[in-house]
């Protein structure tokens, strides 16, 4: 079962309209609607909020701002990671970035409460922000740590002198813009009253137990009686780690009212609620000799963070496992700023650091006269060459020649702009893919009913990442059963906890806890029937047992786990399967366990106008042992798609006199749309089986595939025109001066 | 978005009358406008459903042009086998807007009045004079990227966003506009929309008691239609910068031509200083450059859409290049 | 609210007008139902008789995930309001097919891997069936190389441009096109 291209088994629900997201549920009754109220400034403070109208406006049920909201938990920087913190609203006039709410209107109908939502009057007393990043990006303080808990800097080596010494050098300043996740399901929540003092919180979130904590920290409730309910998750991408103040802001109103009351984020509102990639400002520097061997590698990072909610993405730990070089140098600074806070988006820091280190490695490629597939080659460390540990299953050369075989790339133009189609310059471009394979603490239950079916229970979510598909197919295998007899029950807060969807941990981590709770559910149905003289299984060899098609076999005996059950555990039998966190599994300091991946495409740039459009492209990962080819294609491509994006098309703005985003919504915050992706993308990954990683051998998978890609583009952008741009994305005006003259 | 009162007409004089009174206004397509009352930017009190009118025909006019009904949605325009081939720098410039979901719920009047898409025009916590007249233009001194190059004030430096009405200025239509009174008057593309000066808010001539019923197209000249579009992605998005281009040529020599740009000012813009570089001189590039400069003299940029200079330059040297050549 | 609307002027147009009694035609019922004439078709389907297959993405016409077909076509149901719809014959998601009873279309998405997170899909698939009666009836497209013919080849350019107002954020992209080219090969509608 493991390994087949099985269709989502939640896809007929999908596809016809019957998922139910978090906004879509009624079993608690005709809910309330709740409208945020957003600052219309980015610093300063209230000085007057007059709610009258808007109270006394038709349907209007509350009106909560700071001045009636109720007491709430404090947001505790003890409590190890943001996501599990308490997130308290509407705590005081203050206001720290543009957008921030300063009211929660709540109406009979949604009609009303977006109307009353207007009629709150709001005046304020604007401060001086610091809104700009270019204006203060010099002013910058040292985190602590990085995301996850990685180094802020490392060093090995001499890198001045490395560098000093280097034959061929690149030494380039690159540039990211402020991205969002954006799934097309904005942030919704909605909050019923149950029982005494118990809530039941349907909300699109991707770690149902950090949702339940941070809502019981919030509203200072026991977590107990806080139900998290997330069956389906309109897409996540990072922005749905946490909860935002739609959750907060339901649950304080159904409390004060007694009534299941819910609240979406408008998309508008997604932009300035949920948090962004941090915009970033990285100088790359490589220093090597002709042969194309590294001496010297740093990568220095400067990003944004909210002052008051510390991020930094890891922009730089990414390289410190790329590439051999002697003499290395990473670090990270921060500048804060009066806006949203950071947080991570799609492979954080990996996307953006990789799309700046690999768009340097194809310059220091260009300067050496050099294929770049065969630069990186020529670097290809033996070890980790930060944390000087051995490589678990490191097969990133495979990945690129497989993938220059496949797509072609000695045709690739020798000189840049040198290949004109009508009016298209062509242009091939590559990168390398590398991201570091993570593991968290997860239980799951294995239950065996009675008929002969079993449930998987886990507050494990699906955020279209597959985890319904896979874990179905890893318990039948587990358990010896057909698909159709394993049954997903995910989402719930009252199930066993995981580390949920995101890191690109949740496959392995749910997949492997299952894995476990089959062997010990395994064993404990053999122990029953091989104990038992009423089983032809009586006495036999357990270890000689074959779970297969609802049966145990042992030799030429065999019996139904049905009747197993049914005579020793008439209400069902159930075990558990856990997993633990990756800093007490001594294989994650042992080895360097990362995924690996070889991007190319193929872009067109039309000559006279510099619009930039992928005409193909082909990657080929390494991600250990696969649990689906058909759903792991897809999520790789999805991320390879990211790239495109990232290179070509996503940026939000911040217009500096407000702290407001200016292109809030989906007409002006660019995604790659149907058109701007060819048919001719793919996908390939390679046969593999990380022993270090898992007892299945799998690795994530849903992050690599962005890692490099964008890179891949703007390469093939380069050598489309001969026009390098470092200021992401590469959009018509950057390449505009560099196009050839009209005849 | 406020509360208002709604009723679908049934009789076109008496829609006009309706929508006279004030506070009221059309809707049909609603693709524009209920956009912009979900964000409190336009606010009727009293809502005229028109989308049902008997003004859906495209009909041939005596002249040999052709008539498109205001209620003609942009899709069955677009499809139009009369419009295709005898129009179909209209087809193109139909089928470059949008998506096909709004193409077929947009209607071919509400397409030419349909608003400014810039970001400060939609916030508003923002200045806009267009939104809120003598609140200020927080686009200049802004995130500008999509504004105006030509034709732009102090006062507002937004574009008008129809791709449509840039081809059917390349065509010389005429709108048709019916009082309450029953009166017709027509006016022509080009002077049915005005420039922002101090009043960006008066953003073409129609009047509080006016319905547009009709679009007029005369004949076509001969020669080869093209509408280019320049945008960053693919598809669905608003333009950059277009070019409507029809170009009559003989023997390597332009007759005549027409020449309309799209996403550079507050209207379509109309540049008869390009047509008469172009009118009798050599089907070649440097008539073209003479042509764009012509067409780009007074060119402002406001930062960072000070790139659309050039690229309108080179956008219709090149649809120049294409029309004239294959003609 | 702008500065120069009178305080006045914008509490007149508080007072919610009386619900529209109104009758629906979807997926071939009548369903009834009183609405506020600012109910978006897209917020009667969801919030009043519960359809929630139809998806809001955006609320703007920037993401298509509302689309339903309204008499065979394909629209946005966040940008029209459900008054103006009476006559209609609304189709939505589950009326197209429901999980025992696929539509070839919602087939051909399930079997082609043609969504992730699924939240798009309704109206992608709705999209889809819009769009093949569109080129069947030949309608141009902005790929078209000549829009004066009247036939229009179904090749994959002119599916990735026709289904471009259906953003998917998991980027489906190839396997939906896959999936529309498979339905249409198969001869579905």
């Amino acid at each position: 079962m493991i390994g087949q291209a099985v269709n989502r088994v939640d896809g007929p629900l999908k596809a016809t309209g019957r998922a139910a997201y978090a906004y879509e549920h009624w079993e608690a009754g005709q809910p309330l609607y709740g409208f945020i109220v957003g600052a219309t400034i980015g610093k300063g403070r209230i000085t007057r909020i007059d709610t009258e109208d808007a109270e006394g406006a038709p349907g209007v049920q509350l009106v909560m701002t700071y001045l009636n909201a109720p007491a709430q938990g404090p947001r505790d920087e003890s409590i190890p990671f943001e996501y599990w913190r308490a997130q308290p609203m509407l705590t005081g006039p203050d206001i720290h970035f543009y957008g921030e709410p300063v009211a929660l209107v709540v109406a009979e109908t949604f009609e009303q409460a977006r109307d009353a939502a207007d009629l709150v009057e709001v005046e304020y007393r604007a401060g001086r922000g610091r809104f700009d990043f270019g204006e203060f990006e010099d002013d910058t303080y040292i985190p602590k740590t990085v995301n996850a808990g990685l180094p802020t800097d490392t060093a090995v080596g001499d890198f001045d002198a490395g560098f000093a010494g280097a034959e061929v050098k690149v030494d380039q300043q690159y540039t990211t813009p402020y991205e969002f996740s954006m799934p097309i399901e904005p942030n919704a929540s909605m909050v019923a009253p149950h029982g005494d003092d118990d809530l039941v919180v349907y909300v699109s979130c991707q770690i149902t137990d950090a949702a339940r904590d941070s809502v019981a920290g919030t509203l200072m409730m026991d977590p107990e009686r806080v139900h998290i309910v997330t069956p389906f998750v309109g897409g996540g991408f990072g922005s749905k780690l946490g909860i935002h103040s739609e959750t907060i802001l339901a649950a304080m109103a159904a409390r004060a009212l007694g009534r299941p009351v819910k609240v979406t984020l408008t998309r508008q509102q997604v932009f300035q609620l949920v948090g962004m990639r941090p915009t970033s400002s990285q100088r790359v520097r490589l220093g090597a000799g002709h042969d194309g061997r590294l001496a010297a590698i740093a990568h220095d990072v400067t990003m944004h963070t909210n002052p008051d909610v510390e991020y930094a993405e890891q922009t730089a730990a990414t390289v410190r496992s790329l590439y051999a070089a002697p003499h290395r140098l990473t670090s990270h600074r921060l500048t804060a700023l009066d806006l949203p806070r950071g947080t991570d988006v799609r492979a954080p820091g990996e996307a953006p650091g990789m799309l700046s280190v690999e768009s340097a490695m194809d310059e220091l490629a260009d300067a050496l006269g050099m294929d770049p597939v065969e630069l990186r080659i020529r670097n290809e460390p033996t070890v980790d060459p930060e944390r000087n540990v051995p490589y678990s299953d490191r097969h990133l050369v495979e990945c690129l020649r497989e993938g220059a075989r496949r797509f072609g790339w000695e045709n690739r133009p020798a000189t840049p702009a040198s290949v004109r189609e009508g009016r298209w310059l062509i242009g091939y471009g590559m990168s390398a893919a590398i991201r570091g394979h993570f593991q968290g603490p997860t239980t799951v239950r294995v239950r065996l009913e009675p008929d002969g079916t079993a449930v998987i229970q886990t507050d494990m979510t699906d955020i279209g990442t597959g985890t319904y598909t896979i874990l179905t197919q890893v318990g039948a295998e587990g358990l010896g059963l057909p698909l159709e007899r394993v049954r997903i029950d995910l989402g719930r807060s009252d199930h066993p906890s995981s580390w949920g969807s995101g890191g690109s941990w949740g496959a392995t981590n749910s997949s492997t806890a299952v894995h476990r709770a089959c062997a010990a559910l395994r064993t404990k149905l053999l122990d029953a029937a091989l104990g038992d003289t009423r089983s032809p299984l009586h006495g036999q060899d357990p270890s000689a047992a074959v779970f297969s098609d609802g049966d145990v076999a042992i030799g030429g005996a065999s019996e139904a786990l049905r009747e197993i059950v049914a005579r020793h555990h008439p209400d069902g039998v159930e075990a558990e399967g856990q997993t633990r966190f990756m800093g007490d599994d001594p294989n994650y300091s042992d080895y360097s366990i990362n995924t690996y991946g070889a991007h190319f495409a193929e872009v067109g740039v039309d000559a006279d106008t510099a619009e930039t459009r992928l005409r193909r492209m082909l990657s080929v990962f390494s991600v250990g042992r696969v649990f689906n080819p058909k759903t792991a294609r897809s999520q790789l491509i999805g991320g390879m798609i990211w790239g495109v994006g990232a290179a070509l098309e996503e940026e939000a703005v911040v217009d500096p006199r407000s702290g407001a985003f200016v292109n809030r919504d989906f007409a002006g915050y660019l995604v790659p749309v149907h058109g701007d992706i060819p048919a001719d993308i793919d996908a390939v990954v390679l046969e593999g089986y990380d022993d270090k990683a898992n007892p299945l051998g799998a690795k994530g998978i849903g992050e690599v595939g962005i890692c490099g890609s964008g890179a891949a583009v703007a390469n093939a952008v380069f050598n489309a025109t001969g026009v390098r741009v470092r200021d992401f994305p590469i959009t018509i005006e950057k390449l505009l001066p560099g196009l050839p003259a009209m005849v | 978005m406020r509360s208002f009162t709604y009723e679908r007409a049934t009789d076109t004089r008496a829609a006009v009358a309706a929508a006279a009174q004030p506070g009221a206004k059309f809707i049909s397509g609603g693709t524009n406008l209920l956009d912009l009352m979900k964000l409190d930017i336009e606010y009727p009190s009293h809502l005229v459903d028109i989308s049902r009118l008997p003004l859906r025909d495209i009909e041939e006019l005596p002249d040999g042009g052709l008539r498109i009904g205001a209620q003609a949605r942009n899709s069955d325009v677009a499809a139009d086998p009369r419009v295709r081939t005898r129009y179909p720098v209209l087809s193109e410039a139909l089928v470059s807007g949008a998506s096909g979901q709004l193409r077929n719920k947009a209607s071919t009047g509400g397409n030419l009045v349909q608003r400014t898409r810039c970001p400060y025009f939609y916030d508003t916590a923002a200045g806009c004079n267009k939104r809120d007249p003598g609140s200020g233009c927080a686009a200049i001194g802004g995130f500008n990227r999509i504004h105006a190059i030509l034709g732009a004030s102090e006062s507002c430096i937004a574009t008008h966003p129809s791709d449509m009405a840039v081809a059917m200025t390349a065509l010389d239509a005429e709108i048709e506009l019916l009082r309450a009174d029953g009166s017709v008057r027509r006016v022509a593309i080009t002077d049915f929309y005005r420039l922002p000066g101090d009043t960006p808010h008066i953003e073409n001539v129609l009047g509080d008691d006016e319905m547009i019923t009709g679009v007029l197209l005369p004949p076509p000249l001969p020669g080869r239609q093209i509408y280019r579009k320049v945008r960053d992605r693919a598809s669905y998005e608003f333009a950059l910068v277009s070019v409507a281009a029809v170009v009559s040529a003989d023997r390597g020599t332009i007759r005549e031509a027409r020449v309309a740009f799209g996403g550079v000012a507050h209207k379509p813009w109309r540049s008869v200083e390009a047509e008469d570089a172009l009118t009798d001189h050599p089907a070649r590039m440097d008539t073209y450059r003479a042509a764009a400069e012509a067409a780009l003299r007074g060119a402002v940029g406001r930062g960072d859409n000070d790139f659309k200079i050039e690229l309108a330059k080179r956008t219709l040297c090149r649809t120049l290049a294409q029309a004239a050549g294959a003609s | 609210m702008s500065a120069s609307d009178t305080h006045a002027m914008r509490r007149s147009q508080v007072e919610t007008a009386p619900p529209s009694a109104i009758k629906l035609n979807i997926n071939d019922q009548v369903r009834q139902l009183a609405v506020d004439p600012r109910t978006s078709l897209l917020d009667a389907l969801r919030e009043h008789l519960r359809l929630s297959g139809t998806k809001k993405g955006c609320d703007h016409g920037q993401c298509g995930a509302c689309t339903v077909l309204i008499n065979g076509r394909r629209v946005l149901s966040c940008l029209t309001l459900a008054v103006m719809h009476e006559d209609d014959e609304i189709m939505t998601i589950e009326g197209l097919g429901d999980p025992d009873h696929l539509h070839p279309m919602q087939r051909a998405f399930v079997e082609c891997d043609g969504f992730q997170c699924g939240y798009c899909t309704p109206g992608q698939i709705c999209s889809a069936v819009g769009m093949l009666a569109e080129v069947r009836a030949g309608w141009p497209s902005h790929v078209t190389t000549d829009v004066s013919s009247s036939r229009v080849a179904l090749t994959d350019d002119e599916i990735r441009e026709r289904m471009s107002g259906n953003i998917c954020r998991c980027a489906a992209y190839p396997n939906i096109v896959a999936a529309i080219r498979g339905s249409a090969e198969g001869g579905a509608t």
